[in-house]
């Protein structure tokens, strides 16, 4: 699975702090939707979270990101949640 | 008379503050600038950056409100910092955080409390616009015991607050006119609330609903009539369209007799009769709108959108319901304040790091100033409308 490339993580990372910011906060400690900063994802699956931004949560306000994001964008945002800022691997 | 170096000073600083108390405030205005915890403040004419004021806190989604002198400016922090600015002095004057996660405030009829919508912990907390002094903290817990966001929070005619909370389903009027401020009104909504408006005349609340289709009505008139059910069509439809931006309330137009809503979820402006709110028409649009707010005179609504739209403006004649422009003003365009006799509309472009001034008549870009990411644009004429 190809990873994003710097300058399509440039854009996600925008999209984290603006987008995902607009309910969760613009330093993701919750707002309308629950904190995603790594304390609060300790342990969770990446691969779960990546599924829950690509399909969102019906029923709540979190929109389904597939058709803006990739598998492999969701699934990058997923580890850089999940790691904190600091995952800019590869 | 002989001049030291000190008293030559203290002459300079006399001046100085003699100029600054010479400035009149009907026209600045501030500029939030969200990742960067700080706001511009702004003159209006001719566009000037005159200070730019740090330390604010997570800015993202950031409003303010102005005391009816206006020289004050309360900046709502989503981190749960309230700040209180001299934009006389252009500085800070004091900072409190009163929660730890909220979504924005206002400002009562006789500018004397700040009322703040939290998240977390669930409530309303009373300030007083002097000193930042708690005065107030009303738990927004329902029959249950549970605890709510509180959402769609706006002041209403007799310092009242009017607010919804997001998972109990409730629309709650507080009377801040008593000591302690007391909740007066308990309206069982719809499921969701998600934000709110009082219509400019101050007569009514209006909650959009993100659980189901419709809005709540509340008349401030008369409030033990309890709640009506309007708009059947408006809201995400039997396919429960995915909504990357919630469509903001507080900008709903009204010109003509007609209030003009952005579609939840759905590429259209809604236009609505204001006296029995039901559906004229439907405009198309170019994206999901976020915003759609008329000029001051009720002529034309300016429309902006949601991901991945947001490059766009859209111009619709309030008369015609035709779409007489679509401007490209860049990219990640958040917000549109006009000057307060509309000839000027500002757009925070945030993904350019500027803000772009328009001529309303000629629909053309007139001038720009820089701003690190800007979001929130808030004018000073703000300070005398009811429900900012």
């Amino acid at each position: 699975m190809a990873a994003p490339d710097a300058a399509r993580r440039a854009e996600l990372e925008g999209l984290l702090r603006n987008d995902c910011g607009a309910c969760h906060g613009g330093r993701l400690h919750g707002g309308l939707g629950p904190a995603l900063t790594p304390a609060a994802l300790a342990g969770r699956d990446p691969a779960a979270l990546a599924a829950t931004i690509l399909a969102g949560r019906p029923g709540t306000p979190m929109p389904p990101w597939r058709g803006l994001l990739s598998e492999e964008d969701a699934r990058w945002l997923a580890e850089r949640l999940i790691m904190g800022e600091r995952n800019d691997a590869p | 008379m002989r001049l030291d170096r000190r008293t030559l000073c203290g002459l300079a600083l006399t001046l100085l503050t003699a100029a600054a108390a010479a400035q009149g405030l009907g026209d600045l205005g501030l500029i939030v600038e969200r990742n960067s915890g700080a706001v511009l403040v702004v003159d209006t004419d001719p566009p000037a950056v005159l200070a730019r004021i740090e330390g604010l806190g997570d800015l993202s989604h950031a409003t303010a409100v102005f005391s009816p002198d206006m020289r004050h400016a309360f900046v709502f922090a989503r981190d749960g910092g309230l700040s209180k600015l001299d934009l006389l002095e252009r500085r800070l004057v004091k900072r409190i955080v009163q929660a730890g996660n909220s979504i924005g405030g206002a400002i009562s009829e006789d500018g004397r409390l700040l009322a703040v919508a939290n998240y977390e912990p669930g409530g309303v907390n009373l300030f007083t616009t002097d000193t930042l002094e708690a005065v107030g903290e009303i738990p927004a817990v329902d029959g249950q015991g549970r605890r709510s966001k509180v959402v769609g929070l706006e002041d209403a005619p007799g310092n009242r607050f009017v607010y919804s909370l997001f998972e109990a389903g409730e629309i709650r009027l507080l009377d801040a006119a008593t000591r302690p401020p007391r909740v007066v009104g308990r309206h069982p909504a719809g499921r969701q609330p998600y934000d709110g408006l009082v219509t400019p005349d101050g007569r009514y609340y209006l909650a959009g609903l993100f659980g189901e289709d419709g809005v709540d009505v509340l008349d401030l008139w008369n409030p033990e009539k309890g709640l009506r059910r309007v708009l059947p069509e408006y809201g995400r439809g039997e396919r429960r369209l995915p909504v990357y931006k919630m469509p903001h309330l507080e900008g709903w137009a009204e010109a003509g007799g007609r209030l003009f809503l952005p579609g939840v979820g759905r590429h259209e402006l809604f236009v609505v009769d204001r006296r029995d709110f039901s559906v004229v028409a439907r405009v198309p649009l170019h994206g999901q709108p976020v915003f759609a707010v008329a000029q001051p005179d009720g002529r034309r609504v300016w429309v902006n959108f949601a991901p991945p739209h947001n490059d766009t403006v859209q111009v619709v004649d309030a008369e015609s319901l035709e779409t007489i422009a679509t401007l490209k003003p860049g990219k990640g365009v958040l917000h549109m304040e006009f000057t307060p006799r509309g000839g000027r509309v500002w757009l925070s472009v945030r993904d350019e790091n500027r803000v772009r001034i328009y001529d309303t008549q000629r629909l053309e870009a007139v001038g720009e100033l820089p701003a690190r990411e800007p979001s929130g644009i808030f004018f000073t004429a703000r300070a005398h409308r009811i429900g900012l």
